[in-house]
């Protein structure tokens, strides 16, 4: 089987409709960077740009006859890298551009599941654009905008010429409440750097070096606790739900959480493995993505796995290293988490 | 599979390799036709390569770009492409268009009627133009995954989603529909008409009775069934998609209900490839290794046509008289050997 590095890196862009993901895709296309693309977009016509192969797609999401109702695939895409693959070596990394009202699950989950698709490809990372004036009113009345969000490894937060620096925080409070660990990049017109959203390895289980929220971004240089948001207090899910730190909002989102568990203490693998693998076959439609690095009781290696509902993949990482904290970490990102009975599952396999 | 060392073929297997004429291609293979006594090796991209068993390769260029499924009828080849476009090569490697895609989509499948009518699909539609240039379409909910033509009649099997599509292009009834969930992508008569077989996205083929649509369910595969063929008479379908050829038996009016199919040619590798002999109950198989074998049914004795040197083997093909098998792998390299 080929090495990830061998595979050829494959991106989802997400965004709500008028987001700005064409724009995006054309200044990937259009800048400097001497890499051809192969991209899957669902409309012709907008993007005109002859070095690259341009593939029309029409989403077609197949349910997988393995008894698991969230196991979708995109059939059209399985057919596609089918074809693709056979002009291997005239394109350097896949561009998938989702519609507006996707869902980028199907997306991600052709590449766990498809054998041949995950010889020869991998997931690099789901990309979403999302419009600073609009996304407030969409989280609210769209549910597959909540979903994009939920989803993303990188979020391009676009047109923020349009609105004011309190309603910037505000959408960007809105953003945090559902995925804090996705990177925010704050534009207009998508100008973004090609690094920031491509060959960002997310899916690489190698590269889960560290689970952290992202709140550093640029210009947000003011240091703060972030972890007091999400652990050690109340959760009161209502709407609206507001409290200011230092001139920053959190929110949180009604329906769609994160949630961070961490332990200082080693982990049962006996213990862990098998709830893990219960908790995603029983709640796997409510948790979208899924990380952990796990320290495991005589177990030098760092352990490390991700997920995408009921998909988990994970491996021995590295070893830890010599004055490291061996400390174990999991994230959660869903809808309707069962916070209480997570925490106490979790709580459950530190070895004591 | 990365850490067996083979080493050499057991002794027991009778070897034939330095009897094959060795033509290294140096392009993928997707195909391979014989029109006549040379073999037609149908490129993963753009071009066809003619080789005599002489070992002369000539090359003829069909498509700016990937070639997606190729059909043969003995005198001719079809071939769709990325490039929207459908092209038939006839022995002499003379090409011509047949059609091009208005929206220049790509051509997935291809299959030809032995009166000369020739079906293809883009998307969800699916063509048919009878020899006298009438063209007409059909379209299906999903992407058409497969296309066979029955071997009686003018009848298109079309495979899609949840799945297939049996259309009577020259009546006016209404289309069949034999439903079972999931992907149907590759589709086949059985020679006799009586069974319709395709093979799933997921590692499973699926059967009909065609008398009264009774489901066959073939599971049990750890692999996408990517190549079947039917054995001389229809007797048996062997398939790809495990570690050893699973030949599921259709001599009973019942197919292979409640049967077991025959597991052949046990080898360390997944099988790629098979082509069944036109004319004998013998088969070629290709595996995953490089690896390829000629079978015979009956007992499953195996014949060594090519060492495994690590590369897919991807077509496998015998000349209508079956006296000639040809064979071609995904880094390039092809042979043709005279039984």
């Amino acid at each position: 089987m080929a090495e990830a590095s061998q595979k050829i890196p494959v991106t989802v862009l997400t965004g709500y409709l008028g987001a700005g993901k064409t724009t995006l895709l054309n200044r990937i296309l259009s800048e400097n960077h001497g890499k051809k693309y192969a991209v899957i977009v669902n409309e012709f016509g907008e993007i005109g740009i002859d070095n690259d192969l341009i593939i029309g797609a029409d989403e077609e999401v197949f349910e997988m006859n393995n008894g698991c109702v969230c196991c979708t695939v995109r059939g059209d895409l399985v057919r596609i890298m089918d074809g693709l693959m056979k002009r291997k070596g005239k394109f350097d990394a896949i561009i998938v551009e989702t519609t507006g009202l996707a869902d980028p699950a199907p997306v991600a989950q052709t590449f766990f599941v498809d054998e041949d698709v995950q010889k020869n490809a991998r997931l690099d990372a789901v990309v979403t654009v999302a419009d600073a004036k609009w996304l407030s009113d969409r989280l609210k009345d769209a549910p597959e905008a909540k979903n994009q969000i939920a989803f993303a490894d990188v979020i391009v937060l676009n047109k923020t010429d349009l609105v004011s620096k309190p309603e910037l925080a505000e959408v960007e409070a809105r953003i945090r409440g559902i995925n804090p660990y996705a990177k925010l990049h704050r534009t207009e017109r998508c100008q973004v750097g090609l690094t920031d959203v491509l060959e960002r390895g997310a899916f690489d289980l190698d590269r889960i070096l560290e689970i952290e929220p992202d709140f550093l971004e640029a210009g947000d240089d003011h240091d703060h606790d972030h972890d007091h948001h999400h652990h050690d207090h109340d959760h009161h899910h209502h709407h609206d739900h507001d409290h200011g730190h230092g001139g920053l909002k959190h929110y949180h989102d009604e329906d769609m959480q994160s949630l961070s568990l961490r332990s200082e203490k080693p982990l049962d693998p006996t213990k862990f493995m098998p709830w893990l693998q219960n908790l995603v076959a029983t709640e796997g439609q409510k948790i979208l993505r899924s990380k952990g690095i796990l320290a495991f009781t005589g177990d030098d290696d760092r352990y490390v796995f991700q997920g995408v509902h009921m998909m988990l993949e994970g491996d021995h990482q590295r070893k830890w290293k010599d004055g490291e904290k061996r400390e174990s970490r999991v994230v959660f990102i869903g809808r309707e988490l069962p916070e209480q009975a997570i925490r106490d599952g979790f709580e459950q396999c530190i070895t004591t | 599979m990365k850490e067996f060392d083979p080493g050499e073929a057991p002794s027991s297997i009778v070897s034939i390799t330095d009897r094959v004429k060795q033509l290294p291609l140096g392009a993928a293979v997707g195909a391979v036709h014989f029109l006549g006594d040379r073999a037609f090796f149908v490129g993963a991209e753009e071009s066809v390569a003619i080789a005599t068993l002489e070992g002369e390769i000539t090359r003829t260029e069909t498509h700016f770009g990937a070639i997606l499924c190729a059909a043969s009828d003995g005198k001719r080849l079809v071939t769709g492409g990325d490039d929207g476009k459908l092209i038939a090569t006839d022995a002499k490697g003379e090409t011509a268009t047949i059609a091009t895609d208005a929206k220049r989509r790509w051509i997935d499948n291809v299959a030809l009627h032995g009166d000369g009518t020739v079906a293809w699909s883009a998307g969800k539609t699916a063509f048919v133009r009878n020899p006298k240039g009438e063209e007409k379409t059909f379209e299906v909910p999903s992407t058409v995954g497969g296309l066979a033509f029955a071997p009686k009649g003018l009848r298109l099997a079309i495979a899609h989603y949840n799945g297939v599509t049996l259309w009577f292009p020259n009546m006016a009834a209404n289309p069949e529909f034999l439903e079972w969930a999931g992907s149907h992508l590759a589709v086949s008569f059985s020679p006799d008409n009586k069974f319709l077989v395709t093979a799933m996205h997921e590692a499973a083929m699926h059967g009909w009775r065609l008398a009264d649509n009774r489901h066959m369910r073939m599971s049990g595969y750890p692999g996408r069934v990517r190549s079947m063929s039917w054995s001389v008479g229809g007797k048996g379908l062997a398939t790809s998609g495990a570690d050893t050829v699973i030949v599921w038996p259709f001599t009973s009016k019942d197919g292979p209900m409640g049967k077991e199919p025959a597991m052949l040619a046990p080898m360390p590798a997944r099988v790629a490839v098979v082509a069944c002999h036109p004319k004998n109950d013998i088969m070629a198989v290709g595996y995953a290794d490089g690896t390829v074998l000629m079978v015979r049914l009956e007992d499953g004795a195996e014949i060594l046509v090519r060492r495994n040197t690590g590369t897919t083997v991807s077509a496998l093909g015998w000349n209508a008289k079956g006296t000639l098998l040809a064979f071609g792998t995904e880094d390039g390299d092809a042979g043709i050997l005279e039984m």
